[in-house]
């Protein structure tokens, strides 16, 4: 019950932040329905609050599997970089372009 | 309606020279064009499958050729990849990428002489559960246009219904495949996590995304599984595949042990829908089912455990959507991170932004344990009760979803009201379990969907079981 109190609903300024984390923008007018319509589905999740797990390990996976290897081998399946670029929004001499950074 | 053979007899009619794979991908666009309205299909290969058509039966004429699917069209969702051709996951975001590789599924089916004709609607990055959430239209329910086909596969469910093709390929992360496939009256299989290449087809929650077929016989679907499953050097997350094809099936109720989950026939589930169930149980029956009311109290938390587990995959699968290597770019940006934002903020739609927000914050520092690592828990404790009822019974029976398909524009408004429809799904996806949705009858001139689930890597048992409910049901 602890958690309950830590997880107050998120303010204005919470769902901003949130957005900005995400690297989204939210206009100015969406603000309010964003706010209650995530405050509605973490009011919703929060029933997990109260599930006892006692001493419950977290489940990351379903398959059991650990550490996949394959050979470290190039395996030819006949793609072309060049269909890889065509998706690119800006290609300098074969390379990706963006702003710069530094 | 004509409706298409089950897909044996269609390789085996073009084998025989009975029918050509023009004549059928003809067919195929034919229908797609005469049934454009459904707003099913976003895209159409007319030419690159006519030509391969075209290749088929050269190669036929002068030769009998090998394949279990030989000149059959099919419809792949469009969060698969297939070379050269477009594919959008229904996004604006992804509009106009041109796929520069091929996913696994297809290659596969393809290598078996299968032919796709068409990319089906979802909701974008199957982010629903009535294609509602695609950034370019709303599919109409087959049964019913003032109503959806379910989702995110609701495309694919809804072509299959329409007879576009014989079979078609979608994803099922919390239900996509399962709860159209009901709501449009298909069979929809969703196998046991791990079993299926996810090369190629677009990321949504990686622990529980898995990929199946949608078709008009539980037959066909276990042909279909059969192909596709497998081991796949591109796919690190995969399990071994039965040695057993998957289409070896028998179908025999007498003596299965099958569990009545009694809290997927509580209140909240239309008395209709109850109803079809009822009459599926009492039918088994009296063909010697063993049948036991069991109790698995985690599942009323699934919801809530897939709510937080979902959003936290996919707010980090949606990440690499930039605007720097592929997708929509904001053209006048004068610094990366302008790029970055006005980008992902033009390009993704509502309902992207709400679960990666909520993904965001489910996973930030502070709120980590609390909610994400809590879900996880819970998710175990899931899995715990699902083993244990596995030692009683061989398998589960439920509705898939609470409801038929409801009205467009219903639920559109109230996004956890949207997610509810999930709610009899999710728990076979969070423990990866396989599990289909056989048509078990109409309630009010709508299909229902019977749900069975088995433990995990028991498809064939599960596929078998199906075929005996589909017999009965009949």
């Amino acid at each position: 019950m602890v958690y309950l109190l830590e997880m107050a609903k998120l303010t204005r300024e919470d769902v901003l932040k949130l957005a900005y984390l995400a690297r989204l923008e939210i206009d100015e007018s969406e603000i309010d329905r964003y706010q209650s319509e995530l405050n509605e589905i973490l009011k919703y999740v929060e029933q997990l609050q109260d599930v006892p797990v006692d001493d419950l390990q977290p489940t990351n996976q379903v398959t059991g599997l650990v550490n996949v290897t394959r050979e470290d081998t190039v395996i030819d399946y006949g793609y072309k970089p060049a269909d890889l670029l065509k998706n690119v929004p800006a290609v300098v001499d074969n390379q990706i372009k963006v702003k710069r950074i530094l | 309606m004509n409706q298409w053979p089950d897909l044996k007899t269609l390789t085996a009619n073009v084998q025989s020279g009975k029918a050509t794979a023009t004549e059928l991908v003809q067919r195929s666009l034919k229908t797609i064009a005469d049934k454009k309205s459904y707003q099913a299909i976003i895209t159409t290969l007319d030419d690159a499958a006519q030509k391969k058509a075209a290749e088929i039966d050269k190669k036929l004429a002068a030769g009998k050729i090998k394949g279990r699917l030989v000149g059959v069209p099919f419809i792949a969702k469009d969060n698969f990849l297939v070379f050269g051709d477009e594919t959008t996951a229904a996004s604006n975001i992804l509009k106009g990428f041109m796929a520069p590789y091929q996913a696994t599924a297809i290659n596969k089916l393809e290598a078996e002489g299968a032919i796709c004709v068409a990319k089906a609607n979802l909701d974008a990055f199957a982010h629903g559960a009535s294609t509602e959430n695609s950034d370019f239209m709303v599919t109409k329910n087959p049964f019913d246009e003032n109503r959806v086909p379910g989702g995110s596969s609701g495309g694919s469910a809804a072509a299959v219904a329409l007879e576009m093709a014989p079979f078609a390929l979608g994803t099922d992360t919390g239900g996509s495949i399962r709860q159209p496939a009901s709501f449009c009256g298909v069979v929809g299989y969703k196998p046991t996590y791990g079993l299926v290449s996810r090369s190629g087809v677009i990321a949504m929650a990686s622990s529980t995304d898995v990929i199946g077929p949608l078709t008009n016989t539980v037959n066909d679907a276990a042909l279909v599984l059969d192909i596709i499953a497998g081991i796949d050097q591109l796919d690190s997350t995969m399990i071994e595949r039965d040695d057993t094809s998957y289409t070896e099936l028998t179908s025999e109720l007498k003596a299965a042990r099958i569990g009545i989950v009694k809290e997927y026939m509580g209140q909240g589930v239309d008395p209709g829908v109850k109803d079809i169930i009822n009459k599926a149980i009492t039918a088994c029956q009296a063909r010697g089912a063993n049948i036991k009311t069991v109790s698995l109290p985690s599942v009323t938390n699934a919801l809530a455990v897939y709510y937080i587990i979902c959003p936290a995959e996919l707010s980090s699968n949606l990440s690499r959507y930039d605007g720097q290597r592929f997708g929509y770019s904001y053209p006048k940006a004068t610094s990366l991170e302008e790029s970055y934002i006005k980008s992902r903020s033009i390009g993704f739609g509502r309902e992207a932004k709400r679960r990666i927000m909520i993904g965001t914050h489910v996973l930030s520092s502070g709120y980590y344990d609390a909610y994400y690592k809590k879900a996880q828990t819970v998710r175990t404790k899931l899995i715990n009760e699902f083993n244990e009822i596995f030692k009683e019974v061989d398998y589960l029976l439920g509705p898939v979803a609470p409801t038929t398909a409801f009205k467009i524009g219903q639920n559109a408004n109230d996004p956890l009201k949207m997610y509810l429809s999930d709610i009899m799904t999710v728990a076979a996806n969070l423990t990866g379990i396989p599990a289909i949705s056989v048509p078990a009858g109409m309630s009010h001139k709508l299909p229902v969907g019977l749900q069975l689930m088995a433990p995990q890597k028991h498809d064939r048992q599960l596929l078998s079981l199906a075929l005996a409910f589909e017999g009965l049901l009949k």
